[in-house]
């Protein structure tokens, strides 16, 4: 049982579908069960193909299924192949788009950016998560048991700092009301991806000063893409951008390679 | 119940009138998108606005009007704009245009009646068209530039209709704001910090006064709605400065066009009004209060922080139509210059109506102050084309009739009247002893029919 618990990947998979569920019931109106049941198993039949055919000895399907939820949770389309063709586009860049041994994309944001700039059939929601503070306490709870677990937790909180700094120091240089950037913080979907995007383990760098950079960086771009070139979804498109910049820092700064589950602890018998 | 689903699907018999002219108002308020200022301290009313706001790509039209009720002379409407403005992109539309763009896109009640229990189902659709839409005039005339203010940049002035116009840009709020109160527009207080957050992020001041000589000579009674087109990669409705002289929450109602889809706020959550809700016959008596009731509730349940879809469909197509077809001349009219048939395709006129694909609308009915809308709307364009309208439904029952199939019909009633006071009092948040009183009074008992 607590082999189990030590994986975050239970924990993210667990969020998530409460997250949609919470979504079906109640929050977006846009969003539809078959949509996302196709995302989740074009996800899951991709990773199943792309296991065999690169002879991995294992097929594991949670990572693929956490990227099929993220879809489902962010991604919006008017035609059902889409959200399908995301699973796949999401999946495949995990095993095409390699260096140094993993890969460079968080799976579902690679998607969600390709998508968007290729089809006019798919939009991002990133108000319909509204702002009513449970909610955020909600997804900040969840959001912070699967961090702990992943052990990753600093790249989130280095990212929401810059973030809301940038958002502030902007308000505080226009003389706007405080009241203008808790608005833009308090938004279900800058949680999803600071809690779920940014802070996948396997495509942050390694070292703490490099994740410390990256973080930065990507607030600073997403930044200068909302607010100077008036294109959103800048946190997405930002993310991706910069994901390049992760094998270079993990030359630069190495730190130690992640591992989904960690070495079994002394005194734990298997 | 599973008797009264299957009685009311069987009387499915449609045919629908439209009960138009809602009056959906707030308390009083003194704002718009802008704001309107006073020039005299004459009482200005406005309890809620309307914005058609047409987006093409970056081409985009803001199309304002108002309840604006007070002196002409009085009138003043300052509006932050991305760039700046030529006089060829101003122009007045007919308020008629929005008035049918309004009635077509607005929340309907319909009526079904049942079909005689003991004989064959007959179906019967009606439906009307009519023609409407005119362009609007524009007629202009330089003025002299007035004395300069630090800082404050008149970039231009227009006379286009009714409207002396101009274009201002500004370094310093102060410098703008006393330009403008030297200029008999009465300023709020807290206009200053929103005046200035906007200038900081380059925006100009588009600035109206109305002519009062020249509406004279115009023959105009009242004032028509004001549209600017501009390019801009913003696609947002500046509601800050609106929310400076409000006394009280504004309703404002936006009415989005465009080519491909939905429109919806990107930095608030969007929320469908409740729709296909079978109400009371008392209803059609009452449809305007009912409505408002309806919408109160949906923002009492929202805490007011929604931005509520009151109808989203293809603009080639309506069921039930609650107006006749909005012409493709008017949809130019109101900034959807793409429509063929539009000044950029004056050849094709003939089309009397946009084909499904050329328009898409999307109305939206906001209620804000400060506090529960603190930032400007932001805007996006969805892929989603799927039709919505807030619609309500009433079913006359069939009276008469007595063959057995008769009885277990009437029988089904008082459950299904039930469900329509349930209905009504959760969509309105009226007390259901009211409503099934009002209900009863109108012949509509929910015990005692056999």
């Amino acid at each position: 049982m607590r082999a189990w618990w030590s994986d975050a990947r239970h924990f993210q998979i667990v969020a998530l579908s409460s997250l949609l569920t919470i979504n079906f019931v109640w929050l977006d109106f846009v969003a539809k069960p078959l949509y996302s049941a196709l995302a989740i198993s074009s996800a899951l039949l991709t990773q199943i193909i792309c296991s065999r055919l690169s002879a991995l000895p294992k097929i594991d399907l949670r990572s693929a299924l956490i990227t099929g939820l993220s879809l489902s949770l962010l991604l919006r389309a008017n035609e059902p192949w889409l959200p399908a063709i995301a699973g796949v586009v999401a999946i495949a860049s995990k095993f095409v788009l390699r260096i140094d041994g993993r890969h460079v994309f968080n799976p579902a944001g690679f998607a969600i950016v390709v998508l968007l700039l290729t089809t006019s059939g798919v939009w991002i929601s990133p108000g319909q998560w509204g702002t009513s503070i449970w909610l955020a306490t909600l997804l900040a709870f969840f959001a912070i048991l699967v961090l702990q677990a992943a052990q990753r937790s600093d790249i989130a909180l280095f990212f929401l700092g810059s973030h809301a700094t940038l958002l502030f120091a902007r308000a505080f240089w226009l003389g706007d009301p405080f009241a203008i950037p808790l608005h833009q913080l308090q938004s279900g979907s800058l949680l999803i991806f600071a809690f779920f995007m940014i802070s996948d383990p396997r495509t942050t760098p390694d070292s703490r000063a490099a994740r410390f950079f990256f973080a930065f960086a990507v607030a600073v771009t997403a930044y200068y893409l909302a607010f100077f070139m008036q294109l959103r979804p800048a946190l997405y498109l930002a993310l991706i951008a910069l994901s390049p910049l992760t094998p270079l820092l993990n030359r630069i700064i190495p730190g130690k390679r992640f591992q989904w589950t960690p070495p079994t602890p002394q005194g734990v018998s298997q | 119940m599973t008797r009264t689903v299957r009685s009311r699907l069987k009387a499915g018999v449609a045919l629908a009138t439209i009960f138009a002219q809602l009056a959906v108002t707030a308390g009083p308020a003194g704002a718009f998108c802008g704001f309107y200022v006073a020039q005299a301290d004459t009482k200005i009313f406005n309890h809620s606005s309307k914005v058609v706001l047409a987006r093409d790509g970056q081409k985009t039209s803001i199309t304002m009007a108002s309840d604006y009720e007070g002196k002409p002379s009085a009138f003043a409407l300052v509006v932050a704009v991305p760039s700046f403005i030529e006089k060829s992109q101003i122009s007045v539309v007919d308020t008629k245009t929005i008035d049918h763009l309004d009635s077509f896109t607005q929340p309907r009640l319909v009526q079904y009646f049942d079909e005689d229990p003991c004989a064959p189902i007959v179906a019967l659709h009606a439906l009307s068209y009519a023609t409407a839409g005119h362009r609007a005039v524009t007629a202009a005339l330089p003025s002299p530039q007035p004395t300069a203010y630090a800082g404050v940049k008149i970039e231009a002035q227009y006379d286009v209709a009714e409207y002396d116009i101009s274009i201002l840009s500004a370094e310093q709020s102060d410098g703008l704001i006393r330009y403008l109160t030297d200029n008999g527009y009465k300023i709020p207080a807290g206009a200053e910090p929103v005046v200035s957050s906007y200038i900081k992020q380059k925006m100009h001041f588009f600035v109206a006064k109305v002519n009062v000589k020249r509406m004279n000579e115009l023959g105009r009674a009242y004032l028509k709605p004001l549209q600017v087109r501009y390019e801009t990669s913003k696609f947002m409705l500046p509601l800050r400065l609106g929310t400076v002289n409000a006394n009280g929450p504004q309703d404002l109602t936006i009415y989005a066009l465009t080519r491909r889809g939905r429109v919806e706020a990107s930095n608030y959550r969007n929320v469908k009004v409740p729709s296909d809700v079978d109400v009371p016959l008392f209803v059609a008596n009452d449809f305007p209060k009912v409505y408002k009731a309806a919408f109160d509730h949906a923002v009492e349940r929202e805490n007011m922080h929604g931005v509520f879809v009151e109808y989203a469909w293809n603009m080639g197509w309506c069921d039930p139509c609650a107006a006749p077809p909005v012409t493709n001349n008017e949809m130019a009219e109101l900034g959807a210059q793409w429509v063929p048939g539009g000044p950029t395709n004056p050849a094709v006129n003939l089309l009397p109506v946009p084909m499904p694909g050329e328009g898409y609308v999307t109305r939206l009915h906001v209620r804000y102050d400060a506090q529960s809308f603190p930032e400007d709307l932001s805007f996006i364009e969805t892929g989603d084309r799927e039709n919505f309208q807030a619609r309500y439904v009433m079913h006359h029952p069939y009276e008469g009739g007595s063959c057995a199939a008769a009885k277990t019909y009437r029988a089904s009633l008082p459950a299904r009247f039930k469900k329509e006071a349930e209905n009504l009092a959760n969509l309105t948040g009226w007390p259901q002893a009211d409503v099934v009183s009002r209900m009863a009074a109108n012949g509509q008992p929910i015990s005692g029919t056999k």
